[in-house]
């Protein structure tokens, strides 16, 4: 075994490891740990790892219902979608990389995801990606670097998710200062597989061959666990060279190669190699089954000379996975590989001592019990305290601030970044490749795609409201698992489960745990009340430059199940001279609103109520009445309210709208009550659907017209609102190009 | 009619080869795909499809590489012998590179991948391809490209239009020229002088059925079926 380490407290702080952590390796060692061991732990005690600071409050998610084949602690969660398929999905984020190196920062995040979800033996048939920018509207310096990081994230997630043939269906994008200095990047794929063809991630049976396969091994993304594991400063440029580099060409043949060896009987288990490459990638396996592993790593391919069993076990090099297979099916396996010009070699195998074993030209270099170092990583009870800022907005209202007229607020939040439309971003993806996009970006609210081999399809949406999350931390992400659902529930599809992806800033700040705390609180209710389960997901901490922390930006996706693929309800106007109604209660509540922000500009204010009766509601009306063909689209309010809601249904038809909405106050038309929708009914059919309504309040508000969007007193040409809502984002955008 | 025999080839990085498998199956043809290492055809095959993709990884300039792959070798003899030969999107780069159509396709004027549907005027369907298009019609088609640029330069965009070779624009709803790439004159799509190997950037195969958006390309396909 090698030496001992010198200067042993320089080390530890280079590794983020405390002085505690290293007394509790020598326990679990029983002796000094060497470098390569010392690197070990701190990859797998890093937050990324081992979700030290944030298990605690993850423990208690809803993650059953009878439709859940797979919950959280695989490589993605799994769905019963019916006769005998399942959907396979999970979303992670990946944001410190990508404001590092937008475009390989966010291209890598785009890959990785896809990587969880083949792993399982799923083909990835669709992406939807969050984004989270700061200000781009100025003429500083901070406005243009964020105009270049919304360049680089796009082009990196078009460049990878592109060339694998995955279409992005969809996703969202908003914009606000907090992210000034740390952009969000959260990436979400969906990959279908017979249900009874999922493969996981375990390493068993004693003399089984571990086998790599992919990429070379480099020294690239090394230690990048640990470094997204903490706060920016000045110095973070420096660290460029712990961004990976992706490759998607060679992961498309890694798919390829994975799904042909997926039809042949000769795998074990499987995992990526994502975060903390081949060290957590091997330790998980070998966990998951009670086994110990030896491996050889002067066996691993290598992209590089003079790499050492330090850098195999830290590289984060892209596009690799790790296999166990049956033995005696190893060149079966390497042939498959070669065929798609790739790499494959057996490394190691699998063992019943419960240790990992390393080897370097024949001598063992580190030995570490497997378990201890997943089981005993420490878990911490951060201190949390209720942030003071919430009491001061609390009682903020919009009668505070100065009264505009709404024509004056309408052109002002129709012309917002994140309301006006994003094909600038959108049309760089590939929507369409694979021939089952039936609802994508652009076309408002949930994504949709067929699902060919049940003529189903599978409706999903990605959301968080983050200044309600601001302004309420529980309620917030409470809010957003009850958007996403309900844009899915709007197309007319069943929501079953949610991924979710947990940004927030520096748990080390009593009161960034403190939301993030609540956040979960608030996930685990909704989850619980709307019985769509959290089947996996990722927590990112850290998102903090210089001592300013992100708002808490909980990003949930939803996945939801429509019968029929024909029947897909979509969510602008279909035809001129339909009757419009707006379903639920709407009542003057503006708190962490569009409307605050813009037009008075602060986020502020209580949020607005929470029931999930009434979501519920909504819910079962739109999709039992859509399978009755009483529907002719149905769109969910959200930022900006009714008002913008008609407006988008209008930009995007090309029909305009004539409609009086009953109202307290005439600024009624932009509050966000929640559980509300628009939804255009044919004359014919207006009595029946009425007949459905049960308890739910529903007003008639008007019809679709050929010409002009009309709202109480606003009014806007046709034109007008496709020169605002069309071109505005690309204006911005490139505005310095 | 006999069933018409489809091989749809597959290079490293393809990714449209099952989309234009599940395309032609939806017509009623028998479909296999070609890995890129096969050194021949079948003999009763009655179309190859370079089907779109990333054909290694396009890192180089797109189909470069690919045009060097064995199974290019039989298809310029197939289409040598009058073969029906039809390259979509990354096909008709490869196309283009391995010389069996004239021309080249560089990268998006505004230098993005671009993904939408677009409307395409059929210029000619005197020729297998568009036989069962009007002349003049507009078909809304998805495309889905980064190296779409069309460029030949004059004398070869002559020749083009003398030998009626120029098959599709980019136009508008209402058949106007509108050029999302750059491309010369708006071209969309071209064949050779021949009339049996044809390139479009356009997905033609992503259009098969009103459900997702449009079923214009039907029509496209269906000229093959004959």
């Amino acid at each position: 075994m090698p030496a001992q380490l010198e200067n042993i407290n320089d080390v530890l702080a280079q590794h983020k490891l405390s002085q505690l952590d290293y007394a509790h390796i020598k326990e679990i060692l029983k002796r000094e740990p060497n470098l390569v061991e010392l690197g070990i732990f701190s990859a797998m005690w890093s937050e990324h790892c081992s979700y030290k600071s944030s298990k605690k409050h993850l423990n208690g998610f809803p993650t059953k219902a009878p439709w859940v084949i797979q919950g959280p602690g695989e490589n993605a969660g799994v769905i019963d979608i019916g006769d005998g398929m399942a959907a396979v999905f999970k979303m992670e984020s990946h944001n410190h990389p990508s404001f590092i190196e937008p475009y390989q920062g966010a291209a890598t995040g785009v890959g990785g995801i896809m990587r969880d979800i083949f792993t399982m033996g799923a083909r990835p048939v669709a992406n939807l990606n969050a984004l989270r920018f700061g200000n781009v509207m100025n003429d500083d310096e901070v406005s243009a670097h964020q105009r270049f990081l919304v360049r680089g994230v796009v082009d990196g997630i078009s460049g990878y998710g592109n060339c694998m043939g995955v279409p992005t269906i969809g996703g969202e994008v908003s914009f606000d200062e907090c992210y000034n200095g740390n952009i969000l990047v959260n990436a979400f794929t969906l990959g279908l597989a017979k249900s009874d063809e999922i493969f996981y991630g375990k390493a068993e049976g004693i003399g089984n061959p571990v086998i790599y396969v992919g990429s070379k091994t480099g020294r690239d993304g090394l230690g990048g666990a640990v470094m997204s594991s903490d706060s920016f400063t000045e110095e973070s440029k420096n660290l460029r060279p712990t961004v990976q580099v992706g490759d998607p060409f060679t992961e498309k043949l890694l798919l390829e190669a994975c799904m042909e060896l997926f039809k042949t009987d000769y795998v074990v288990g499987i995992q990526d190699m994502g975060a903390a490459g081949l060290t957590s990638s091997s330790f998980e396996m070998a966990g998951r089954s009670g086994s110990g592993m030896i491996m050889h790593l002067d066996k691993v391919p290598a992209r590089e000379e003079g790499m050492t069993p330090y850098d195999f076990m830290l590289s984060e090099s892209q596009e690799r996975m790790l296999l166990c297979a049956k033995k005696g099916s190893e060149q079966a396996i390497i042939d498959i590989f070669e065929k798609w010009d790739l790499d494959a070699a057996v490394i190691g195998e699998v063992t019943d001592t419960g240790d990992m074993e390393l080897f370097w030209h024949g001598e063992k270099c580190a030995e570490v019990p497997v378990d201890p170092v997943s089981e005993e990583a420490p878990i911490l009870d951060r201190p949390v305290k209720r942030p003071a800022y919430l009491d001061a907005l609390k009682d903020v209202s919009i009668n505070d601030f100065a009264k505009v007229n709404n024509q004056e607020a309408f052109e002002k939040l129709i012309a917002s970044m994140e309301v006006v439309d994003k094909a600038w971003v959108y049309e760089q993806y590939d929507s369409m490749v694979q021939t089952n996009t039936i609802k994508k970006g652009g076309q408002l609210d949930a994504s949709v795609i067929r699902v060919k081999e049940n003529g189903k399809a599978l409706a999903m949406s990605s959301d968080c409201n983050v200044r309600y999350c601001y302004v309420d931390p529980k309620g917030g992400a409470a809010a957003a698992v009850i958007e996403a659902g309900r844009n899915v529930a709007m197309s007319g599809a069943r929501p079953l489960a949610i991924t979710d992806c947990l940004n927030y800033g520096n748990p080390e700040n009593p009161e960034v745990m403190w939301q993030f705390a609540e956040g979960c609180l608030g996930i685990k209710e909704a989850c619980a009340e709307l019985t769509t389960p959290v089947i996996g997901g990722n927590v990112s901490l850290y998102n903090e430059t210089n001592g300013v922390s992100v708002f808490p930006t909980p990003s949930i996706a939803t996945v939801g199940v429509n019968d029929d693929q024909d029947n897909v309800l979509f969510s602008n106007f279909q035809e001129v001279g339909n009757e419009l109604f707006l379903v639920g209660k709407s009542a003057s509540e503006f708190g962490g609103s569009l409307y605050m922000k813009e037009i008075c500009g602060t986020v502020a204010g209580e949020l607005p109520v929470i029931n999930y009766k009434a979501e519920l509601e909504l819910w079962e009306l739109v999709i039992e009445a859509n399978k009755k063909n009483l529907l002719e689209c149905s769109k969910d309010l959200s930022s900006g309210g009714a008002a913008i809601a008609l407006a988008k249904m209008a930009a995007t038809s090309g029909k305009g709208c004539d409609v009086v909405i009953s109202t307290d106050d005439e600024r009624d038309i932009f509050a966000e009550s929640m559980s509300r929708a628009i939804i255009e009914v044919k004359t014919e059919n207006v009595e029946a659907f009425k007949a459905m309504l049960g308890n739910l309040p529903c007003e008639k508000i008007g019809t679709v017209t050929a010409a002009d969007y009309k709202v109480n007193d606003v009014e806007m040409s046709l034109e007008q609102l496709d020169s605002v809502y069309f071109y505005q984002f690309e204006k911005i955008i490139q505005r310095d190009i | 009619m006999s069933r018409k025999k489809v091989a749809v080839l597959q290079f490293p990085g393809t990714n449209c080869e099952h989309d234009t498998v599940h395309a032609f199956e939806s017509l009623g043809c028998e479909t296999q795909i070609i890995w890129h290492k096969a050194e021949k055809l079948d003999s009763d095959v009655d179309l190859v499809v370079v089907a779109g993709g990333f054909s290694y990884g396009d890192y180089l300039r797109s189909g470069a590489i690919a045009k060097f792959s064995p199974v290019m070798e039989a298809v310029k003899e197939f289409a040598n012998k009058g073969g029906n030969v039809l390259g979509i999107c990354n096909g008709f780069q490869v196309l283009t590179e391995a010389r069996l159509l004239p021309g080249a396709l560089k990268r998006n004027e505004h230098l993005h991948f671009i993904s939408k549907h677009h409307h395409l005027k059929v210029v000619s369907n005197e020729n297998t391809f568009l036989s069962e298009c009007t002349k003049d019609a507009v078909v809304n088609i998805p495309i889905a490209h980064h190296d779409g640029n069309f460029y030949i330069d004059e004398d070869g965009l002559k020749d083009l239009y003398k030998n009626d070779q120029v098959l599709l624009q980019y136009t508008d709803a209402t058949g106007s020229l509108s050029n999302p790439n750059g491309s010369v004159d708006s071209i969309a799509g071209i064949s050779n002088k021949e009339k049996n190997v044809f390139g479009l950037m356009p997905h033609p195969e992503r259009a098969m059925e009103e459900l997702l958006g449009s079923a214009d390309g039907r029509k496209m396909l269906e000229g093959f079926l004959k």
